[in-house]
């Protein structure tokens, strides 16, 4: 039981573009339809947890959904702090999840 | 040319762009996203074209024709991707905008300094906390709906939809029309409260006729699909170790305090919770626009703000649907261009006169729905508060008693909640009716607010260091 991606043949609204774009997610290979955001691919592997929390190692994925709440940062090709909720996946991106994106703010 | 320049291209910065391209004005629109439509016209992108996207939209012809005007209109400039961060007022307006891939490190930096500006920036759920809300599975409404409208992505299989609002039954609906099976959706309010809140003056609803009919198709859609909705309800925790996998739902009285031994478990994969919405105010605080004592953009009936030459829409002056902020856009697009070009036009009055009766709508929305105070019963010690500081209500609570404390800043300060990267967008609020309401005098009297942020975005410090180009410069400026 998860999130699921509906099946294009199911879909009342009727999508008609079948590319792919294919990513790899903490060195795995994911594929999604062209177009889809990173967090959608993610979601749609059965995979809501996206990263563990600094402070209480607590595991976060996607809340809000439109770019508000960075929960669900990312890595992408190296760059740190990408919101996956906002990020179009790109063929080939390489995406890391298993590690703790949120910057600690305030006196260390 | 004159310039008018709208940040946002929801229905409200759509219609915005329109009135003002229409009465003459050149018009630049700026859209974080990567589409137009704002979150409430959130679609397929176009790679994926669909044969009857209408179905997931209340709507759809009238995004479709605003879009198409503005798309092939020789004077209207669409940027897409473009990232506003600050707002400067010193001789006229500066807008500050990020261009390229979110979050991405090689943006293109530019500076816009229009004749006149339009706000149109919208507004983002607002979620109370519960424990458990952190965990995976629990969703905002928007992301459900995001996910749903843009992806075709159901969040779960078996969701329930929780909080307050009339929002919550497109949720639920477009979580059924996106393959999710919703077991039940749960207003925080009861029934008196909702009756009186929609019902005092009901012929006020004759104009509003079309929205009577939307929610009537919302409401048939829950029948069709045997969806419960319940009044008086609420999730009160959500429970699972990676993610979510049941809720807590207790009965809550009349100010939404949880009423004990009503308690029973539900089991669920997904949950979406929203209890009404945050505007996003951040850019028009940046422009020095003085606010309300509800805390939304003030302006007057031109929907002039009380900065020159900059106007305001939508949900940042009240939240009010999609056509509310439709007559509010196209009002203050009008009166943009007429400001821009110093020219008199014929006042839109069939827009004032839609404004006028969606704006009753609005003020029933927050009678009946509004969030009141007895949600804090639901609380624990260990509840999360602040999500990105991971700060618990325990020791918010603490220090709050032990200080004494009535400076929201020092507050802040003191427990870190508000100061993580959403820069206390999901908890900025939360946080300040909490220490409030701990504070032994229950008020905060240092002035500050939780929606002042001067980087309304975050940025990478090496984008800063690259050089911006400037756009249209100020008639009269070199």
């Amino acid at each position: 039981m998860a999130a699921r991606m509906l099946p294009s043949e199911k879909d009342p609204i009727g999508p008609e573009g079948t590319a792919t774009v294919s990513i790899t997610v903490d060195g795995h290979a994911a594929t999604g339809i062209l177009g889809q955001s990173i967090a959608g691919i993610i979601m749609a592997g059965e995979r809501l947890g996206f990263r563990q929390t600094a402070k209480l190692d607590r595991p976060r994925g996607v809340f809000c959904g439109i770019g508000v709440c960075f929960d669900c940062l990312v890595e992408v090709n190296g760059l740190s702090d990408v919101r996956a909720c906002q990020r179009k996946a790109s063929e080939g991106d390489v995406v890391v999840t298993a590690r703790d994106p949120q910057p600690r703010g305030g006196a260390a | 040319m004159s310039e008018v320049l709208v940040i946002g291209a929801g229905p409200a910065g759509l219609a915005a762009a329109r009135a003002a391209s229409d009465a003459g004005a050149s018009v630049v629109l700026l859209d974080a996203s990567d589409a137009l439509g704002g979150q409430f016209w959130r679609h397929l992108p176009e790679t994926r074209p669909a044969r009857n996207e209408k179905y997931l939209h209340h709507g759809w012809s009238t995004f479709r024709a605003l879009g198409e005007a503005l798309e092939s209109s020789p004077t209207v400039t669409i940027i897409r991707s473009a990232q506003v961060w600050a707002i400067e007022v010193l001789d006229g307006v500066a807008v500050h905008a990020m261009i390229g891939e979110p979050d991405g490190a090689r943006r293109e930096r530019r500076v816009f300094r229009p004749d006149a500006l339009v706000l149109a920036t919208g507004a983002h759920d607002r979620t109370l906390p519960f424990p458990g809300w952190d965990l995976p599975g629990v969703f905002t409404g928007g992301a459900a709906q995001a996910l749903a409208k843009g992806e075709r992505l159901a969040v779960g299989e078996r969701v329930l939809v929780a909080g307050a609002g009339p929002f919550l039954l497109p949720v639920a609906q477009s979580l059924t029309r996106s393959g999710s099976r919703v077991i039940g959706v749960l207003e925080a309010n009861r029934a008196a409260r909702l009756a009186r809140g929609w019902s005092p003056r009901p012929w006020q609803l004759l104009g509003a006729a079309g929205k009577g009919l939307e929610l009537a198709g919302y409401a048939a859609g829950h029948v069709r699909h045997r969806i419960p909705y319940r009044l008086g309800r609420a999730v009160i925790a959500a429970h699972g170790t990676d993610r979510v996998g049941s809720v807590t739902v207790a009965k809550v009285d009349a100010q939404w305090a949880p009423v004990p031994g009503t308690e029973h478990t539900l089991e669920v994969d997904a949950v979406c919770v929203s209890h009404g919405f945050t505007p996003r105010i951040e850019l028009a605080i940046a422009a020095g626009c003085e606010l309300t004592p509800n805390r939304f953009v003030a302006v007057d009936g031109n929907q002039r703000t009380t900065t020159d030459g900059v106007y305001a829409a939508g949900e940042i002056t009240g939240i009010g649907g999609v056509d509310l902020a439709l007559a509010e856009g196209e009002i203050a697009g009008h009166f943009a261009a007429a400001s821009a070009t110093e020219s008199v036009s014929a006042p839109p009055t069939a827009a004032i006169r839609r404004r006028r009766v969606f704006t009753g709508f609005a003020h029933r929305i927050e009678a009946a729905h509004g969030i009141r105070s007895g949600w804090s019963g639901w609380l624990t010690d260990s509840t999360l508060i602040c999500r990105c500081e991971e700060v618990d209500f325990g020791s918010m609570r603490a220090a709050a008693v032990a200080t004494e404390s009535e400076s929201f800043r020092s507050l802040k300060l003191g427990t870190r909640a508000g100061l993580g990267i959403c820069q206390g967008r999901m908890c900025g609020r939360t946080t300040e009716e909490l220490l409030c309401a701990l504070n032994p005098n229950r008020e905060l009297s240092d002035g500050a607010v939780s929606d002042r942020r001067p980087l309304a975005s975050p940025l990478r410090i090496g984008e800063l260091a690259h050089p911006s180009s400037q756009n249209n410069a100020r008639k009269g400026t070199p």
